[in-house]
């Protein structure tokens, strides 16, 4: 991050100190005041660096602990049992409720987000384009746990009606039959999670959107362009990774969101192959509840499919940063 | 609709529909929905609206298409499907605020914010959420205590001295951790805590807090110190004024209203986070202000419990509701006296 040569308020004819003088301007710090501030922050830069290791290495270290004991497959079993001698248990209802819950949010979220990020950048009257992106900003600071008391309590007994429908009209598509239990089912736990990641998406995408070149919409607009044209020929092009990267960072909220999903879902060690009768599981929410009744064994195998979701959501993060930074190279020149 | 083609201006642009006519479209197809409504007996209202919205967006593609263009219905449609998008976003997230402040305020009183839940049994009407706030204000202000000076430093390092491979792998890891889950971090902390054979006590959630906070804080903080102008910076070293002092005496003080609101924002999430400590403080009816010893409550953690161990009972869902409303209130204003902060103290750059 060389910011002298980034920041666009330098005047153009200062001199620029050679290379060595920058080097020794940076490292070679001659006075102790300096040498002590050097130290310091690079200190707790490098301390950073040290924490993300301890956390990959301790989990690592007692999820090794907990899977070299484990009887079943821990990455196929469709259990959970680490009270029983042997120990049983294994990922796999988790990982495919972890990626079915977050799949049914991507699904939900990431259209209705860019279409309200357009909405803010193309649609709305300038009065309210302001306010409402405001309120979404503060809706993003709206703690998870609220979230899961109003899906509970407020979106689960609204969802009977839409999941009557949808079993009457598409229950022949086996992902959408019903059993007619209570809706704490993956669908309804997507769609509280889409709720949840709409702000991220929403504020993120909006952001690349309003960074489009002016000229490439007025050129749009001069050559007769529609409005939709202008931002299908532009605005959509030019802010494609950047939604692709803000899907993403929504994906590792998704990924990793705990208090939600265990307020709402009601659990087993199961996978269904429909949406909408309750049963499955996540990660966080697996640790979440069974954490009060686990013994030191049982929270070992909770930290072991904990570093599964760490290692899933470094990936999902990790992607979304590259291809944010691959986009700040070729767009340096904003216009 | 067919005099307007038949009539056709004679200018450059196309013919456009009347300025009202989406009104007109919307208010006809809302009548038809009504009318197939009642005669087929639909119950739902839902299916009401669904016909109704059907009807709106088919028709309006088929009157633009016939009188302004394909392209131009097109765009109509669009402009549909974007105002639908939003307001549909709207609903739940006004629901939410809405049903919080309504059933929040029932309970929520001096009483409510002074007493704790002590012998209160989960079901009973009583107790309150003075033994949370004071474990949730001492272990945030713990995290950030740790987490606000290191994640400074780390952004003074990255702006004013990073250079090479250090501070690019420091903000790559910075973004990674970012989106790190909470539980994930709670679960380090407990690792070590395993480690020792700890029993759960407030400063473990702190611990876990200002790992979650502290990326946040760099990347607020950097970028505020790149906004800092360079001159005021190279007219500070052109008078001989050591680095450091440089940085502390121009740069942090031109960028210190952003840097504050950066951390206090990093202190409204935070402040919201239940999963670590649910698995690190483990909550506690009775008041325990020492967050170095014996287990804690905290706000997110007394809003999880009185939802999830009170079997349904009315009076600890209204207990929940009134604490969810007591921490949104707190997020709320930590968010805004940020903002008003950041617009106070905006440094000046340029003219």
């Amino acid at each position: 991050m060389d910011i002298s040569t980034q920041d666009t308020k330098t005047p153009p004819p200062s001199p620029q100190p050679s290379a060595a003088e920058q080097k020794r301007a940076a490292h070679g710090a001659t006075r102790p005041g300096d040498r002590i501030f050097l130290g310091l922050s690079r200190g707790s830069g490098i301390l950073l660096l040290a924490l993300m290791a301890a956390i990959a290495v301790f989990l690592t270290y007692r999820a090794s602990l907990a899977i070299s004991k484990d009887d079943a497959n821990f990455l196929t079993a469709f259990e959970w049992n680490t009270g029983v001698v042997p120990p049983r248990f294994g990922i796999a209802v988790l990982a495919f409720g972890t990626i079915v819950s977050s799949i049914v949010a991507m699904v939900i979220a990431v259209p209705i987000a860019v279409a309200i990020a357009l909405f803010l950048t193309h649609y709305a009257p300038r009065k309210l384009s302001g306010p409402i992106a405001y309120v979404i900003d503060l809706l993003a600071a709206v703690p998870s746990i609220v979230y899961g008391l109003w899906g509970a309590l407020i979106l689960v007994p609204n969802m009977t009606g839409l999941f009557g429908w949808l079993d009457t009209y598409f229950g022949w598509t086996g992902i959408f039959s019903w059993e007619g239990g209570a809706p704490r089912s993956m669908l309804t736990v997507g769609i509280l999670l889409a709720i949840m990641i709409l702000p991220i998406i929403t504020n993120v995408s909006r952001e690349v959107f309003r960074q489009v070149p002016q000229m490439h919409e007025e050129a749009a607009l001069a050559l007769g362009a529609t409005r939709w044209e202008v931002i299908r020929m532009s605005v959509l092009p030019f802010g494609r990774s950047g939604v692709i990267s803000a899907s993403m960072l929504g994906l590792g909220r998704a990924l990793g969101e705990t208090m939600a999903v265990a307020t709402v879902l009601s659990p087993d060690f199961l996978i269904h192959g429909s949406l909408l009768n309750p049963g499955g599981g996540t990660f966080a929410q697996n640790i979440a509840s069974k954490f009060g009744e686990a013994t030191e064994f049982g929270r070992d195998a909770l930290i072991a499919s904990g570093l599964v979701l760490f290692v899933i959501t470094l990936l999902v993060n990790g992607a979304a940063r590259a291809i944010i930074a691959r986009r700040k190279e070729y767009s340096g020149a904003n216009a | 609709m067919s005099t307007v083609i038949d009539k056709r201006p004679s200018t450059l642009r196309g013919a456009r529909l009347p300025k009202w006519s989406p009104y007109a479209i919307a208010a006809g197809s809302a009548a038809v929905a009504i009318g197939v409504g009642t005669a087929a007996d639909l119950a739902s209202r839902v299916q009401w609206g669904l016909i109704a919205g059907l009807l709106f967006i088919i028709s309006t593609y088929v009157i633009a298409a016939r009188v302004e263009g394909r392209r131009q219905a097109k765009d109509r449609i669009a402009t549909c499907l974007v105002w639908v998008a939003f307001l549909l976003a709207v609903v739940p997230l006004v629901s939410l605020i809405w049903v919080t402040v309504e059933r929040g305020v029932k309970v929520l009183d001096v009483y409510f914010l002074t007493h704790s839940m002590g012998v209160v049994a989960d079901t009973e009407v009583g107790g309150g959420i003075y033994a949370a706030i004071i474990g949730s204000l001492e272990q945030v202000g713990l995290a950030t205590l740790i987490g606000a000076p290191i994640g400074v430093l780390t952004a003074i390092y990255l702006v004013e001295y990073g250079r090479g491979n250090l501070s690019r792998a420091i903000t790559f890891f910075v973004d990674v951790m970012t989106g790190i889950p909470s539980i994930v971090a709670g679960l380090f902390i407990l690792s070590l805590m395993l480690m020792w054979d700890m029993q759960p006590f407030g400063f473990a959630g702190s611990l876990a807090l200002a790992i979650l906070m502290m990326p946040v804080i760099v990347r607020s903080t950097e970028e505020m110190l790149k906004l800092v102008p360079n001159e005021l910076r190279e007219a500070s070293l052109a008078l001989g004024v050591p680095k450091w002092r440089t940085i502390l005496k121009v740069v942090l003080p031109t960028s210190i209203g952003g840097i504050t609101t950066g951390i206090m924002l990093a202190v409204a999430r935070i402040a919201g986070e239940t999963a670590p400590v649910l698995l690190l403080v483990f909550g506690n009816p009775f008041i325990n202000n020492n967050p170095f010893e014996g287990a804690q409550a905290s706000l997110p953690l007394y809003i999880y419990q009185q939802y999830a161990n009170s079997a349904g009972s009315g009076a600890a869902y209204d207990r929940a509701w009134a604490a969810s409303l007591t921490l949104i209130a707190f997020v709320m204003i930590l968010n805004l006296v940020a903002r008003g902060i950041a617009r106070w103290k905006a440094p000046k750059t340029g003219r």
